[in-house]
């Protein structure tokens, strides 16, 4: 479903990414796990045309997407929920998703997933008047991965959606990709800090170290390996 | 213990103005028997003056926290509130109606004519307000589009003789693409950045336009634009002039509707998520360099449009009348009244517009007085005079 071949990236003349090569096929859940500093962020951005790749190619159901703009990407079928969720906390709930469905012009279709989503997170048919910013962190989190899957995405990007919340509310929404994952049958690709629980969901993980992938392997393997245990697990 | 402290500081602050009024308040130097007058007085005045004014000034300070946590609720003003009560918005609008079609007739045509003014204001503020209020883009060249509209029309009555009528949506048009023009280059700028570059926008404009003889006429500008016709009738110019109101408030009628529908349109949104977040933009798919362009354009149509009604009435142009202060005017409307709400930039336009002109009768206080209101403002209300909240359904099941 997607592929990226060689790909590097830069922030002016700082290499991020070298060489970057990586598999999503579709129905998978795929992670990315690695240290601050990785690239791991980067691979998204990349991938999502907001710091396009200098070298390298990124394919998406066999159309090349490397240097489109990011809004076209968007219309293709890849949404993204940003790191540190950035919500628009100005708009109310409904209207935060309604931006999701910025490029959808089928009232009905939206409707019936504006539903669906309430029912996903009945927190949020709760807040759906409140403006954005005074959701708590879990909350917003929630509107941020509700907001992408208003986009009907074949593919959804989610970049640490663990930060900052405490385990609890991390272990509903891991839950919750699971469902998304299963139900609609979304392919996702999870950029996590939180090693264990990224690998215990995901189908395949890849780890990055400096801005290259260092190993991959499916996600119990990875758990199971001495060199990440050691390096990401603390164990 | 506050208080002492409140105190303590109000004596540092009236210490200090003392220090510095010293040299104009107390020393008065005699030219004619060279000698130097002390006057102590003065300075027992600027220090208890000074002292009271710190105190009021934190007084009103302590109090607004207080207030705030106090009714600290969803609800809106009062203002929102009453405006969105059909029961008083409806006789409201009725009565504001009757009194703007009575307003040339009961008053002079002095007062007509600074209300033309005003109104103009209204319209590049509403117009003003589509770039700062909605986009969030900080714009401090407005005014190069109101003179593109002004010139626009005035060059091409004198060329081809154009009438009114066609240079109207003509100036509009030229505008907006002068705001495509500048659009184009800043996109990829925001906040300070953005202002500075638009400011130099502004300032180009107005060189060109002063230094383009053969052109613009320069300095000396161009005399003689007519007003508008009414079907070829031979009007005098009071007649004229209350045409010309007429036109104008149909025209700013046109723009809170076009402004309002824009308001809650999808691109309208763009522009609110827009400010709100750029990446989170682009990561719902919002193409934005395309809906910054349409809010540049937009605004700079409105801002020519004013000026080529500004053109018909003065009837002569010249690049004074384009400088930095219109742009900051404006965009102190738009501040002021409060950024995005439709009424509080019409209400903000109107005050500043109105006030100086009548507190012509204070004299050199004029501008003291207009500085310290705006500063008082932004202390006390920085949402402007009528916030803008942002509209709400409530959901039944």
């Amino acid at each position: 479903m997607l592929k990226l071949r060689n790909v590097q990236s830069y922030y002016g003349n700082i290499q991020a990414l070298k060489d970057i090569s990586l598999d999503v096929r579709e129905g998978e859940i795929i992670t990315l796990i690695g240290a601050n500093g990785a690239g791991k962020s980067t691979t998204l951005m990349t991938l999502c045309g907001v710091v396009p790749a200098r070298q390298g190619q990124v394919i998406f159901e066999g159309q090349d997407i490397t240097a489109m703009a990011p809004e076209k990407i968007v219309a293709l079928g890849i949404s993204q929920v940003p790191e540190g969720r950035r919500i628009f906390p100005y708009l109310t709930v409904t209207e935060n998703l309604d931006m999701g469905t910025f490029l959808r012009k089928d009232p009905k279709g939206i409707k019936q997933d504006m539903d669906h989503i309430f029912e996903l997170f009945p927190i949020l048919a709760e807040r759906r008047n409140q403006p954005g910013g005074t959701l708590s962190g879990g909350e917003q989190q929630m509107l941020a991965i509700s907001r992408a899957l208003m986009s009907k995405p074949k593919l959804l990007l989610l970049d640490e959606p663990s930060l900052g919340l405490a385990p609890i509310i991390i272990a509903r929404i891991f839950d919750i990709i699971k469902r998304i994952n299963k139900e609609s049958n979304t392919t996702i690709l999870l950029v996590e800090q939180n090693a264990n629980l990224a690998l215990k969901v995901a189908d395949r993980g890849y780890v990055m170290e400096t801005g290259s992938i260092t190993m991959t392997d499916t996600g119990q393997n990875l758990l199971a390996n001495e060199d990440v245990k050691k390096a990401y697990l603390g164990i | 213990m506050t208080v002492n402290n409140e105190i303590k500081k109000s004596f540092l602050a009236s210490v200090w103005f003392m220090f510095l009024t010293f040299p104009i308040m107390v020393i008065k130097v005699n030219t004619v028997s060279n000698t130097v007058e002390w006057r102590w007085m003065n300075m027992v005045g600027v220090g208890v003056g000074a002292f009271f004014l710190s105190m009021l000034w934190r007084y009103l300070l302590v109090k607004k926290e207080m207030g705030g946590k106090k009714e600290k609720t969803d609800k809106p003003g009062l203002v929102q509130r009453v405006l969105g009560e059909r029961k008083f918005a409806v006789p409201a609008l009725v009565v504001l109606g009757i009194f703007t079609l009575v307003f040339p007739h009961l008053f002079s045509m002095y007062q007509t004519n600074i209300m033309i003014s005003a109104l103009i204001y209204v319209m590049l503020g509403l117009g003003l307000n589509i770039v700062v209020g909605l986009a969030g883009l900080l714009d401090l060249g407005y005014v190069a589009f109101f003179a593109v509209g002004a010139y626009s029309y005035a060059l091409l009555n004198l060329h081809y003789g154009l009438t009114f009528w066609i240079a109207l949506p003509l100036g509009g048009l030229l505008a907006g693409c002068f705001g495509l023009i500048l659009g184009y280059p800043v996109l990829r700028l925001r906040g300070d950045y953005l202002a500075i570059v638009t400011l130099g926008f502004g300032e180009i404009i107005r060189l060109v336009l002063e230094n383009w003889n053969e052109f613009s006429y320069g300095p000396s500008g161009i005399a003689n634009i007519p007003k508008p016709p009414l079907f070829g009738l031979d009007l005098s110019l009071n007649q004229k002039t209350i045409y010309l109101f007429y036109i104008l408030v149909a025209l700013v009628i046109f723009t809170i509707f076009v402004i309002n529908r824009l308001q809650d349109s999808r691109i309208g949104r763009a522009w609110i998520a827009l400010k709100d977040d750029e990446i989170a933009c682009q990561a719902m798919g919002i193409d934005k360099a395309k809906t910054k362009l349409r809010a540049f354009a937009l605004g700079a149509t409105w801002a020519g449009m004013g000026g080529v009604i500004f053109a018909a009435k003065t009837t002569f142009i010249n690049p004074a009348s384009f400088t930095i202060w219109e742009s900051v005017i404006i965009l102190c409307t738009v501040v002021l009244g409060g950024m995005g709400s439709i009424v509080g930039v019409i209400s903000g336009a109107l005050l500043l517009i109105l006030l100086p002109e009548y507190l012509r009768d204070f004299g050199e206080f004029r501008m003291i007085t207009f500085g310290t209101v705006l500063v008082l403002m932004m202390v006390f209300r920085p949402g402007g005079i009528v916030e803008n909240v942002r509209k709400t359904y409530t959901f039944k099941r």
